[in-house]
């Protein structure tokens, strides 16, 4: 809502500065967006007439005019614009005027001529951003008059960003009855005074939907002047309000929207065919708006019908058959009060949003027509003239929005705002507010004016007194309230712990939306049923991922694109993926790494990260987790089908995977070196062990190593677990410290050495105990792994 | 005889002179202390003689090999020493030069500015409550007051999957799931990713957001006010000042928006602030008995207040960062800033 402070200050003038009105509105809860000054600063321009103008002697495109600016003589002024011509008021900048950008006027000679001034086009004045010529002055314009008197342009536009519950603001009386309370000044909205009627026609009306049109007014006004102008003023103040002047008759409209708030709409009246009727639209109904837009209605659409068709889409926009033009002479004026219910989503559902249905969907003072009928019907006729018939009303009170008195318990006031009101401050206050206010045993009942759709309960008036005595003028208080100790929940591992250690291991964290392009997404994760966005903001950023992955590879090609040759990000978040038809939202934690395993230095030599180095970051994680998870060969279409390890959990269920991301992939991603990925189900890694103690043994321990044959296939997890399933007590740890193969070794299979840790807990271990449980254990592998000792 | 012993002594010494390392020196000593050694061969041969001459020669013997003894202790000491001033001077390296392996890398600005609200929050005894990001439109809007066609939907920009399930637009529903589940006295912090139809300079489709709730009996807009005053100057480790404007969220009642003073210019106006010498931070307000009625928390009883702040836009205002469009990029410059 733009504000002409003006216009405002007409209606209520406190005793206040701009900058300190504009503070008062916002604190207030009437948020000022901006304040701009209606006119640049300049001065020294009057209203001129211009007498005479004759061709300039030296220059085709100049003239030489004499121009009455009030002084004894008229002066004369070289002018160059089309549109000079004798008997036109203009304004007129006088030696020593100051145009905007500090452009002073001086006596000067032009072409051999002089000039006692210049004649000024509304851009010179800062107006408009462009014009063609000079500004054209009504023919009444007062000469001499300074043009900023006589354009009240000492005038700002404050913008309000305004609330949708403070829909009593969307008309500047409704701002002048806020600022007359916060100023604890008076203020009483203009009277109603009825306009003599001169002829007794009416259109008969048949509200059909009264629940969403409680009021409707129907005027005819007959035989306005077709050539009238809206005069100066008022397209001043509608140019200030944002609303730009089409005919006298839709700016009174507008006028009286932006003075009272209340929409109206004048239909022609020849192009109707009464009675008109308010009711819901049928389906598959045409109706043609005021913007070239055809619409096709369902059934729930509020129109205004004559026994023809549809005229307009009711409270949100007139329609084109209907709409007056040039030719009109007789109107029918329109002012009703549509229920929020019955307009809220209309506009939308059709893409419109206009000023009516801006008001009526957060609802407009069902009590205010009959006033704005007259308001309006009165401008009308002062400007255009014509002949006002009387009012045909129907109104149904009975569907009125409720109006009930709430309660307001001064205990309340106390308790939630802290602060107590005397009866008179509460009386003031929302009396000021248009409120009735009535005393009662705990406090007060307060009941709100049809202005205030928002007053329902007494939170909401708890609001108005917080609002107008200031939230910064309500104590605040220190956090007094119970406390508890904290928690220290040990087998819970968070997440922060985890980041942590990515961190610690050189990898960035990364934020990556969680919509992605489902070409990446199909390209990623090819089998996985995804979930679409019906209204994405792009196509790249339409499907709902079902891999962090996605993202992740998104951020290194941006990166790589930069001249990043090393990238190493991890990101944890939700996946969004269907399954059995239910959409899961499951967090991961998932990690990229490409390039050098370490930034280029001088210490080491350069080498490209591989499987076991990204593994090793994996198996870091998991060693702070409460374990059980293990790793096995595993497929997945975005990755190389022999470095791809499924993270399993105890149960053997899937909750991650490792891998380098395909070569065909690596490749159609942009990608020139292997790139490695990572991707984990937080939940089976945010456990953590709770430790238990275990004595130490106090005998020594003993290493034995064996060099293993197998069969290339057999995994070194096979190899360990036969060893760990044993039950050999004696076995203390189990590690793999070389694998071989080539020279030496049978095609197909590989030389696996392992070291075993023994070590017994009542008595040293000989070695005659030593070599029986190496027998038991190579017996184990050679009948389970087909292992053999390597000669 | 004696003769012989001192000419052994002065070759022993000349070899001790003579020896170049530790090693040479072991040597000298094998030649002339060890059992096959000169000077024990000499003592050996004391036995051939006679008592009286035993005595004297022996003395001899002992005198040289003392001399020889404490001549090669010395030698020892100084080749021990030379070896450490070689092995010292050998091993010197440039400690300017960067230590080797893996770098630290860093937190995104965006978690580093959560985990410290989270911080400030969790140290006042506020619970980490977190939620779906695909909601369904209740909690979304209908429990938190915000019925179809109301106006207030269309200030949220929605990402629709079908007609009842969006992206959340706001944290707030996270305060219906946890007022659903438990009984206060709550105290709640929800940070997460947030989700708006709307992308430009200044809006991203995604973003994040802290929500905070406390309900308990007799909590007041006082209450409110101070927690969100003593959280900010938390947050910006700043005396800034702060201001409660009156606001509308169908969810609060009385609802307010809260500024804290430019903290570029420490309000005294400049381009970030718009000159206005304020920063819109959040909004807050008391939680509005529909939403308590909505839950089955009895709203006589009870009273409590929510705040709502964007993570980015605080980060923005900490660290002077002037693009919004930066946080999900994942430019590692971007990114490494903050390691």
């Amino acid at each position: 809502m733009q504000v002409s402070e003006a216009w405002l200050r007409e209606l209520i003038d406190p005793p206040i500065g701009t900058e300190q009105l504009v503070a008062q509105l916002t604190m207030a809860g009437l948020e000022v967006d901006a304040v701009q000054p209606v006119a640049a600063q300049f001065s020294g321009v009057v209203v001129g007439e211009v007498v005479s103008t004759e061709q300039h002697p030296n220059a085709d495109k100049l003239k030489v005019c004499r121009v009455n600016v009030g002084q004894t003589e008229p002066l004369q002024i070289v002018c160059g614009a089309g549109n000079v011509r004798p008997g036109l008021k203009i304004p007129a900048a006088l030696i020593g005027a100051v145009l905007p950008g500090d452009f002073k006027i001086k006596e000067s000679k032009l072409r051999g001529e002089l000039s006692f001034g210049m004649l000024c086009s509304e851009k010179e004045l800062g107006l408009a951003a462009s014009s063609d010529g000079l500004m054209e002055l009504p023919d009444d314009a007062p000469v001499g008059e300074d043009i900023r008197d006589y354009l009240a342009l000492n005038d700002n536009v404050i913008e309000l960003g305004l609330t949708p519950n403070r829909a009593d603001c969307l008309g500047i009386e409704g701002v002048a009855r806020e600022v007359a309370v916060l100023n604890k000044m008076a203020f009483q909205p203009r009277a109603g005074a009825s306009i003599a009627v001169t002829h007794q026609e009416t259109l008969d009306i048949q509200v059909e939907a009264p629940d969403a049109c409680p009021v409707y007014l129907g005027r005819l006004i007959k035989n306005i002047n077709q050539a009238a102008v809206t005069p100066l003023w008022m397209q001043e103040r509608l140019r200030r309000c944002g609303v730009r002047s089409l005919s006298p008759v839709v700016d009174v409209t507008n006028y009286i929207l932006l003075e009272l708030g209340q929409p109206l709409h004048a239909f022609d009246a020849d192009k109707l065919s009464a009675p008109i009727v308010v009711r819901y639209s049928r389906a598959g109904e045409n109706l043609s708006l005021l913007n070239d837009q055809t619409i096709e209605l369902d059934g729930e659409a509020l129109v205004i019908a004559d026994q023809q068709q549809a005229l307009a889409l009711a409270g949100v926009m007139g329609g084109s058959s209907s709409a007056v033009s040039e030719a009109t002479q007789d109107i029918f004026l329109e002012c009703a009060f549509f229920s929020p219910l019955g307009i809220a989503g209309k506009a939308r559902k059709f893409g419109l949003h206009t000023d009516s249905s801006h008001r009526f969907e957060r609802g407009v003072d069902f009590t205010l027509q009959q006033r704005a009928m007259e308001r309006a019907t009165q401008l009308i006729v002062d400007i255009a003239g014509g002949s006002a018939g009387p009012i045909n009303a129907v109104i149904s009170p009975a569907h009125y929005p409720a109006r009930l008195p709430v309660k307001l318990r001064s205990q309340r006031i106390q308790k939630v705002l802290g602060i107590t009101l005397s009866n008179d401050e509460i009386g003031n206050l929302f009396q000021g507010l248009g409120m009735q206010v009535a005393e009662h045993t705990e406090g007060w009942e307060i009941t709100p004016p049809g202005c205030r759709f928002d007053i329902a309960i007494e939170a909401d008036l708890l609001e108005e007194i917080g609002r107008i005595v200031g939230y910064d003028n309500l104590p605040g208080s220190s956090l007094l309230m119970r406390t508890e100790l904290g928690k220290a929940p040990e087998a819970r591992l968070t997440l922060d712990r985890l980041q942590d250690c990515l961190v610690d291991r050189g990898y960035q964290e990364a934020i990556t939306y969680s919509f992605v392009d489902e070409a990446m997404q199909t390209a990623v994760a090819p089998g996985d049923e995804f979930i679409r966005i019906r209204n994405p903001i792009s196509s790249e950023l339409a499907v709902m991922r079902t891999t962090l992955w996605c993202g992740l590879l998104t951020a290194a090609q941006y990166n790589i694109n930069r001249q990043q040759t090393r990238v190493r990000l991890f990101e944890s978040g939700l996946r969004f993926a269907r399954l059995n038809g239910e959409t899961q939202q499951q967090k991961m934690l998932a990690g990229l790494a490409l390039g050098s395993v370490c930034a280029e230095q001088w210490g080491e030599k350069t080498r490209n990260v591989d499987f076991f180095d990204v593994k090793a970051d994996v198996e870091a994680l998991l060693g702070l987790t409460a374990g059980g998870l293990s790793f096995k060969p595993g497929q997945h279409p975005a990755l190389h089908p022999g470095q791809t390890a499924e993270i399993i959990d105890a149960d053997a269920n899937a909750v991650g995977l490792l891998g380098m991301l395909h070569p065909n992939l690596e490749k159609q991603l942009g990608f020139d070196c292997p790139v490695f990925l990572f991707e984990i189900a937080q939940d089976a890694v945010l456990q953590r062990k709770v430790p238990k103690f275990a004595a130490l043994s106090k005998f020594p321990s003993v290493r034995r190593d064996m060099a293993l044959l197998v069969k290339q296939s057999i995994t070194a997890a096979d190899i360990v677990d036969c060893i760990n399933g044993s039950r050999e007590p004696a076995v203390r740890d189990v590690s793999i410290f070389d694998i071989y193969q080539g020279k030496g070794i049978e095609e197909g299979f590989k030389s696996v050495a392992v070291s075993l840790i023994l070590q017994d807990f009542t008595q040293t271990l000989t070695d005659s105990e030593i070599d029986a449980i190496f027998r038991r254990l190579l017996e184990k592998m050679t009948a389970k792994l087909n292992a053999r000792l390597r000669d | 005889m004696s003769a012989s012993i001192e000419e052994i002594l002065t070759q022993a010494l000349q070899a001790l002179a003579h020896a170049k390392d530790l090693a040479e020196l072991d040597l000298v000593r094998v030649n002339y202390l060890g059992k096959k050694g000169l000077f024990t061969q000499h003592m050996k041969e004391l036995g051939n003689l006679d008592p009286e001459q035993r005595k004297s020669v022996g003395q001899v013997i002992n005198t040289a090999k003392n001399s020889f003894q404490e001549a090669l202790d010395s030698r020892k000491l100084n080749l021990e020493s030379e070896q450490l001033r070689a092995r010292l001077a050998g091993e010197c390296v440039d400690v300017t030069l960067p230590g080797r392996g893996q770098a630290i890398a860093g937190l995104h600005p965006v978690t580093i500015t959560m985990r410290r609200i989270a911080k400030i929050f969790a140290d006042a005894g506020f619970n980490i409550a977190e939620g779906p990001e695909i909601e369904d439109d209740y909690h979304n809007f209908g429990a938190l007051n915000i019925p179809e066609h109301h106006p207030a939907r269309a200030m949220h920009d929605t990402f629709y999957f079908d007609a009842h399930t969006v992206l959340r637009t706001h944290t707030s529903p996270v305060q219906i799931r946890v007022m659903e589940a438990s009984e206060p006295p709550l105290k709640v912090i929800a940070p997460g990713r947030v989700y708006r139809c709307d992308s430009d300079m200044t809006h991203s489709p995604m973003f994040h957001q802290v929500e905070g709730f406390l309900v308990d009996t007799d909590v007041s807009f006082g209450d409110l006010k101070g927690v969100i005053f003593e959280f900010l100057r938390a947050f910006f480790e700043k005396e800034v000042q702060v201001r409660f404007r009156p606001s509308y969220f169908p969810f609060t009642e009385p609802s307010a928006e809260f500024d804290v003073s430019c903290v570029m210019c420490d309000g005294r106006g400049c381009r970030v602030c718009k000159h206005t010498g304020w920063l819109e931070v959040g909004g807050c307000g008391m939680i509005h008995p529909e939403v308590f009625n909505s839950v089955g928390i009895d709203p006589e009883r009870y009273s409590g207040f929510a705040f709502g702040t964007g993570v980015e836009r605080l980060a923005m205002m900490k660290y002077g960062i002037n693009d919004l469009r930066m946080f999900f990029e994942n430019d590692l410059k971007f990114l490494q800033q903050f390691n």
